[in-house]
């Protein structure tokens, strides 16, 4: 706290709404590749925070420090630290379980990767992790989650065939519906769209837009209209640096630093 | 030269090269015929010689008589006596060798680290490199000896003992292929349960097993196929009377050591007892056959598509 605090006053001039997250002085190593060196960045409570950057920048691996997905591979070491609000809790720490983090953070994928199961298992599948067994709060969740991610109306009939059928941009929103199924606290977000087409990007650009109202969404995109289009706070990072973070509205019209300008504006990356 | 000379040598080559082509072609496609001929010959030999048996033997006979005595004055011709002893001691090593092989399959793929699976896999299949002459010897000699002092009532020769070391033959094979069809599963797909709060054991168990299904199962048929196939381990262990019996605690005969039992005999060619042997064999391979229907059904119907 007394890391991230600091920080967050310093990128966004003012302390507008709530802290739900911050890294402070995040480095991260892939074997002795380093790949992030020192972030501090703040993500805002109910709000959409845009990871932006050139292939290769760390915005991915980034990403999922939060939800410890660097420990499925030997060799990956973080330094530093991501706090949870409003418990405090060091994400990072080595006592912290990184099973009970992704029981709280939840995360969409590049590409749409459905279990090979039904919709509705598909959906369930968080719930029975964690022991869930009463067969009407499932059903319950499964459906809220299904409406929640706009999905309902096209599968209610059809919830037991495989979720293999559905088209791509299908299949994504059920991966979201899938995380909104445990009620996350932060919603990470890998290019979800860099896989669809433009119409089922529109729709998931939207879910991200109402999702915003309950959960806290964090979203590595390519694609700078969707950072602009979807986020409330944008964080530029090249080289494994965080270059600037601000409101994204400030970014996109005048970015302080000479490389988020030149990236913006397409004279790189 | 000319330019039409020039235009005609060219084609001229190109002829060759076609030429060339064709006859390679025609290798491969014979190549490719011999082992269907081979399949297509097996079956018309098996086929011919059981029509003759079957003009002695109303086919009725041959799958409701008890008893199997093809060599005797009396002789009957049962094969459900062979039939017995064959799937008895195949679910004996199908009991033991898919619930370790897929075990230890998950081990490998999900938990182990990359240094254990490149030490074990290699040592795992050099178990299926063991003759199976070997594993009959083990069976008979190292492990009747141990099961007769688990159960003092165990006979010396039976098909627990045959069937058990037929299961532990048929691990590597299961455990090997399962693993590769787990390990194919993309890794996508299990950061995604992991993603979801899910354990290794979640993981392993609810999403990469049935992924990989389709493989696990073409694994499995191949283990069955190999139990029911299996001819030395039984011949040697389970001892060779004919015995129509579903206690794995008896010895008896299955369609396999029956064949070799006869086939060292001298039976005069063309008689009845010379026929049996293809009788037993075109049964065998209709089961092997509706095991790998059975196998490939399977695969269709969970077929994933990533």
């Amino acid at each position: 706290m007394e890391i991230a605090r600091p920080e967050v006053q310093r990128f966004t001039g003012s302390a507008d709404g709530a802290i739900k997250a911050a890294a402070g002085g995040l480095s991260f190593y892939y074997g002795a590749v380093n790949a992030l060196r020192n972030i501090n960045v703040p993500i805002h409570e109910k709000r959409v925070t845009a990871l932006i950057g050139p292939s290769g920048c760390g915005k991915s691996t980034f990403l999922r420090c939060f939800n410890r997905m660097h420990d499925l591979y030997p060799g990956n070491r973080y330094e530093g630290e991501i706090r949870l609000f409003p418990d405090n809790t060091n994400l990072l720490a080595p006592e912290v379980d990184p099973i009970e983090v992704r029981m709280r953070i939840g995360m969409v994928f590049q590409k749409p990767n459905p279990f090979p199961k039904t919709i509705y298992e598909n959906v369930a599948y968080g719930l029975r992790v964690r022991g869930e067994r009463a067969r009407r709060v499932i059903d319950d969740k499964v459906e809220q989650a299904l409406k929640s991610a706009a999905l309902w109306d096209e599968v209610k009939d059809r919830l037991q065939s495989l979720a293999f059928n559905l088209s791509g941009g299908q299949q994504q929103r059920l991966c979201i519906a899938r995380c909104l199924a445990t009620d996350p606290e932060l919603l990470l977000f890998d290019e979800p769209t860099s896989a669809l087409d433009p119409i089922a990007t529109g729709s998931i650009e939207e879910l991200i837009h109402k999702l915003k109202d309950r959960v806290t969404i964090l979203i590595v995109t390519h694609n700078m209209q969707q950072a602009a289009r979807v986020s409330d706070y944008t964080a530029y990072m090249y080289l494994g640096e965080l270059v600037e973070f601000g409101r994204t509205d400030d970014i996109f019209v005048k970015p302080r630093d000479r490389r988020t300008e030149d990236y913006i504006t397409g004279r790189m990356g | 030269m000319t330019l039409p000379a020039a235009i005609s040598k060219r084609l001229a080559t190109r002829r060759g090269r076609v030429l060339r082509e064709c006859a390679i072609e025609f290798m491969l496609f014979l190549a490719a015929s011999l082992s269907v001929f081979t399949t297509l010959a097996i079956v018309y030999i098996l086929v011919s010689e059981s029509v003759a048996f079957f003009r002695h033997v109303p086919v009725i006979d041959f799958l409701t008589d008890t008893q199997w005595t093809p060599l005797f004055d009396d002789a009957h011709f049962g094969i459900m006596v062979l039939v017995s002893g064959t799937l008895v001691s195949s679910i004996v090593a199908l009991a033991l060798a898919v619930p370790m092989g897929t075990i230890i399959a998950i081990y490998l793929s999900e938990f182990s680290t990359p240094g254990i699976r490149e030490f074990a896999k290699p040592l795992l299949e050099l178990l299926a490199g063991i003759p199976t002459i070997v594993y009959g010897y083990f069976a008979l000699l190292f492990v009747t000896p141990i099961l007769q002092w688990l159960i003092p009532s165990l006979p010396g020769f039976n098909l627990l003992s045959a069937g058990l070391v037929m299961g532990i033959m048929i691990v590597p094979t299961v455990a090997s292929l399962s693993e590769d069809a787990m390990r194919a599963v993309p890794a996508a797909l299990r950061e995604g349960s992991y993603a979801m709060g899910a354990t290794r054991l979640q993981t392993a168990l609810k999403v990469v097993t049935p992924a990989a299904f389709s493989g696990i199962a073409a694994a499995y048929i191949l283990g069955i196929s190999r139990a029911v196939g299996e001819t030395m381990i039984l011949a040697v262990a389970a001892g060779m009377q004919p015995n129509l019996t579903w206690n794995p605690m008896e010895p008896a005969a299955t369609i396999t050591s029956y064949i070799v039992q006869v086939a060292l005999g001298d039976l005069p060619h063309g008689s009845i007892g010379y026929q049996t042997i293809f009788a037993a064999g075109l049964t065998l391979m209709l089961i092997t056959l509706m095991f790998n229907i059975l196998g490939h059904m399977l695969r269709r119907r969970y077929r994933e598509s990533y």
